[in-house]
């Protein structure tokens, strides 16, 4: 039970529309234990109806205004979107200022419903607790549900294997050709927002991104499951301009996905990725746990720091082996 | 990152009183006290507050408030919030008079900040009232 309802209940209220029954669940799937555990089961297997958007970039590209007038248009379109913010917890209190909404107000207006929440200590660009909570937004009914990260550096790219597409957000001047050729951020686009377009140099950035394509197009490298070369739209998201473009864009990269095969391969790969990341999350709990044992029983000092390693990790994985 | 859940606090300011430097600070100590602030920032209104708090799930609200408008505003946000059937508690910083603290209480404002109010009470005026509704 959770106040007066019950998972199942909550779950049955969501799918009816009821907002606050979802946001209930979003805020136990991100709590953890057991009563997520218990979400998760109730959910699973009412998914896979909402196209799931990550929007990504570096602070300040515009992601939350961009996400902002994307899916206010959207709801405008009579679509029920919903958005994911996700914005960094301090490393020393564990406090966060979840600034998104800030840049929403529109959005929240035309009924677009809006989740801020931590990364809570996970690194990557999103939070744990993600792919639960995309789970309950997709259970509840809405589509598209769009993850905004926190604003990245050059290697986060979690959202990669959370999301259907993603769409990573640039803004003119933010470096040469050379930036755009390093490995990261920009290999797992799917599509290419130029924010901030009536800025000078917009044309400079979009040629760098062409021809980091173009370079791409050459070694046939692309992310597993892509269905053809990223596009690039030139938005404005203040004014709203390109934004249409870019709904269209993003529609017609699920169209690609679905007629290419390649949408069962990506939503595999988010199953895949969200075990992997729950048991990296269990291994490390161990891990710590057992480091601490080995420190307390003064075992470790008595060995070299690898051979105490191997000795836990033996412990730790040794017996049964993998099948369910 | 282990214990109790961080307390979720939606932060605003509502309509045309535009001075948020205070706001800013509060978000600022509530932040390092360990809190999630869902930051809304100027110019919200009555509705824009309560989907924040029903889509944030969030287990209280601070509304700062400087243009005296606290005895009108403050009774309407806690009346529109119990209107959605949002059982979450509302505490007012700001210039709010003494003599006006009766009328909050008695209108559902579960605390005042006043100016000047230290970090400790800041911090302790939006835990007590999350604690008083056993969230």
């Amino acid at each position: 039970m959770v106040g007066d309802r019950t998972v199942a209940q909550l779950v049955a209220a969501a799918r009816g529309g009821d907002r606050r029954a979802a946001a209930r669940l979003l805020t136990l799937v991100e709590q953890g234990g057991q009563p997520a555990d218990e979400v998760a089961g109730a959910t699973h297997q009412l998914v896979d109806n909402a196209h799931v958007v990550g929007v990504t970039g570096p602070p300040g590209a515009g992601k939350s205004t961009l996400t902002a007038a994307l899916t206010t248009l959207l709801a405008d379109q009579g679509r029920r979107p919903a958005v994911l913010a996700v914005d960094p917890s301090s490393p020393l209190t564990g406090g966060a200022i979840l600034g998104d909404r800030v840049r929403m107000v529109e959005a929240t207006a035309a009924g677009v419903f809006i989740r801020s929440m931590a990364t809570r200590g996970h690194a990557g660009g999103l939070a744990l607790a993600v792919p639960g909570m995309v789970r309950v937004l997709d259970a509840a009914g809405f589509d598209p549900v769009v993850v905004e990260t926190v604003g990245v550096g050059q290697v986060e790219v979690d959202v990669a294997t959370a999301a259907d597409t993603v769409l990573v957000v640039v803004t003119p001047g933010m470096g040469d050709a050379v930036q755009a050729n390093k490995a990261g951020l920009l290999e797992v686009a799917d599509l290419f927002a130029v924010n901030k377009s009536d800025r000078p140099n917009a044309a400079d950035a979009r040629r760098d991104l062409e021809l980091m394509l173009d370079l791409s197009d050459m070694t046939g490298h692309r992310r597993a499951g892509s269905p053809g070369r990223p596009v690039i739209v030139s938005t404005v998201a203040t004014t709203g301009g390109g934004v249409e473009e870019l709904a269209r864009a993003v529609d017609d990269h699920l169209e690609a996905l679905v007629s290419s095969g390649s949408l069962a391969v990506r939503r595999q790969g988010r199953r895949s990725a969200e075990v992997r990341s729950r048991l990296d999350h269990l291994l490390l709990e161990a891990s710590a746990a057992a480091v601490a044992s080995a420190s307390a029983d003064g075992s470790a000092g008595r060995e070299a720091p690898g051979a105490t390693a191997q000795r836990l990790a033996d412990h730790l994985l040794g017996g049964s082996d993998y099948t369910g | 990152m282990s214990g109790d859940p961080p307390i979720r606090v939606v932060l605003a300011k509502l309509g045309l009183d535009g001075h948020d430097r205070g706001l800013k600070v509060v978000a600022r100590i509530l932040r390092d006290a360990g809190m999630e602030v869902v930051y809304l920032g100027l110019r919200q209104t009555t509705e824009t507050i309560v989907d924040a708090v029903e889509q944030e799930d969030a287990d209280v609200v601070g509304i700062s408030m400087l243009n005296a408008g606290h005895l009108t505003l403050g009774p309407r946000i806690v009346d529109a919030l119990a209107e959605a059937g949002l059982d979450v508690p509302v505490v007012i910083g700001g210039i709010v008079p003494d003599e006006d603290r009766p009328a909050l209480a008695d209108a559902g404002v579960a605390g005042v900040l006043g100016p000047g109010a230290p970090i400790e009470e800041v911090v302790a005026g939006i835990r007590d009232a999350v604690a008083a509704r056993g969230r």
